[in-house]
């Protein structure tokens, strides 16, 4: 039944609408990027702050800004927690899938809006890459 | 001592046009047809004498408050129910008697019709869906334009669910008269507060649907003016005339009948109390929530329906944080729409997909009290700015 109605959101859906982790800006990130889906008209905003140890980069730091429904204000608040302190490389690997599933599912109408998360990340990622070049 | 859970100040269900809750009066007249009278309205014994009896009083009392004839009313699933069987009975009768292939209707009619008309149009008939204005008002000149010979029936509603817009229907039915085509209206958002009396409104079909009005879910009624030709779409015996076949639900029969008297009873009253509260909630979040926009006629319009689109915040968003504060409303949303779009009724109203996606619907009932209208305009400020907050800037 949840594949059919957005208001079957689980458990924690409703946890991250109420209580978002990361929420908020970045001064001077190292990355930033904004996407937005033309279809559903949410807009996300990704902050990064990198950090380097023993070679690697790590995601020291991580905000967001959503303008959506409670689906893209929940994905956007869990790709935070999930790449919060990880390597880059590891980050990078999180898919849409991983995001739901993570979310306890998302009906299947409300998809979309973890695909605008993974965009996001992959975004900032880039957009960080092409400032240290 | 237990530790109390910290509570909601208030439940304020501001969502009537979703649907109503089913009045305890209704409820009291269909009990005993759910318990001891259970029989079927077509036994001959007195089980089910009195189940049909019971039927067809409620037949009577439908007629009367609709001001027509028993024979003229039929009754039937649902709200949705009786738009199709009207459209599409209506307008297989006309194909099958040679009479013509053209329907009309509007872009902000409810899914029940659209979709009908749609689907009659993938068969081979043709369709037009007339424009409104910005506040949503069909021009009946733009519906005396569109008839042609070949056009069967016109059908526009009543008044809109979405934003409240009360439609030119007596005007449209003077032209429809004239031109000789029928006209059906879905007046399922009008019966609590306006005249549905058929003959002032001068339809030759009208839908309406319990339960949005106080009476139970899943069942309707369908008005045929009598010498109106029209189509079953289902088969399977002479209940209703044949028109809509299968065994008669009396419970919910003597629901719709109980609930229509009521409605007419107290509309008077429930129009003054209800539009009264309904302008208190319009100017207070107007006045309380910057860049918010009345949606919809701001005269013409059912005095239950405080329709709005709000700048900057997401309707769904807005809806999950107003129910965490116990208050239930509604929105056009694509979000909340399951379809990707937001409101086929916002955008025909030309107003932009941006801006429709910050849709908020509050529909009133006649239990709405100041104190919930009240609160309403309390929480929802601190509401919004908490979703704007939440919003990239400068986008």
């Amino acid at each position: 039944m949840a594949d059919l109605y957005p208001s079957l959101y689980s458990k924690k859906v409703m946890e991250h609408i109420r209580h978002p982790r990361n929420l908020g800006e970045i001064k001077n990130p190292d990355g930033m990027a904004t996407v937005g889906n033309p279809v559903c008209g949410d807009i996300m905003r990704l902050f990064l702050k990198i950090e380097k140890k023993k070679g690697k980069e790590y995601i020291k730091d991580i905000k967001f800004q959503t303008l959506g429904c409670g689906a893209a204000i929940a994905t956007s608040s869990m790709i935070t927690t999930m790449v919060k302190g990880k390597p880059l490389s590891q980050a990078e690997k999180i898919t849409r899938k991983t995001i739901a599933n993570e979310l306890g599912g998302l009906p299947a109408s409300k998809l979309h809006c973890s695909v605008l998360a993974t965009d996001a990340l992959k975004k900032a990622i880039e957009d960080y890459r092409k400032k240290r070049k | 001592m237990k530790k109390a859970r910290p509570e909601r100040s208030r439940w304020v269900y501001l969502d009537y046009a979703a649907t109503t809750p089913l009045d305890p009066r209704v409820l009291e007249v269909m009990m005993p047809y759910m318990k001891e009278k259970f029989g079927n309205p077509s036994s001959v014994h007195s089980w089910g004498r009195k189940a049909r009896e019971a039927v067809e009083l409620a037949r009577k009392q439908v007629a009367d408050n609709l001001g027509c004839r028993t024979s003229e009313i039929y009754f039937t699933g649902t709200t949705t129910t009786s738009d199709n069987l009207a459209i599409q009975g209506v307008a297989r009768a006309a194909k099958k008697a040679g009479q013509g292939n053209h329907l009309i209707t509007s872009s902000i009619e409810h899914h029940g019709v659209l979709d009908t008309c749609q689907a009659l149009r993938r068969e081979g008939f043709k369709l037009t869906v007339l424009p409104v204005d910005k506040y949503g008002l069909v021009d009946p000149k733009d519906v005396e334009k569109a008839i042609d010979d070949k056009t069967v029936l016109v059908t526009i509603m009543d008044a809109n669910n979405e934003v409240g817009t009360i439609e030119p229907i007596k005007e449209i039915s003077q032209i429809t008269k004239r031109k000789g085509a029928l006209l059906h209206t879905d007046a399922a958002a009008a019966v609590d507060y306006l005249d549905v009396n058929v003959k002032n409104l001068g339809v030759d079909l009208m839908t309406i649907g319990a339960h949005k009005f106080g009476g139970p879910k899943g069942v309707g009624v369908l008005y045929v003016k009598k010498g109106v030709e029209i189509e079953p779409l289902t088969f399977g015996g002479h209940h209703e005339r044949g028109l809509w076949p299968g065994t008669e639900a009396p419970a919910l029969i003597v629901g719709i009948a109980e609930a229509l008297e009521i409605a007419t009873q107290e509309r008077k009253e429930a129009v003054e109390k209800v539009t009264r509260l309904r302008d208190r909630l319009i100017k207070g979040v107007l006045t309380k929530v910057s860049d918010s926009q009345l949606t919809g006629h701001p005269a013409k319009r059912l005095p239950d329906i405080a329709s709005f689109v709000i700048k900057g915040v997401e309707g769904e968003a807005i809806l999950l944080m107003l129910s965490d504060k116990g208050i239930a409303a509604s929105s056009g949303s694509a979000c909340t729409s399951g379809t990707l779009e937001p409101s086929h009724v916002l955008t025909a109203m030309g107003i932009p997909a941006e801006k429709a996606h910050g849709s908020l619907r509050f529909s009133l009932g006649k239990s709405t009290t100041q104190e919930d209208i009240d609160y309403v305009i309390r929480v929802l400020p601190g509401i919004i700015e908490k979703l704007r907050k939440m919003a990239p800037k400068g986008i």
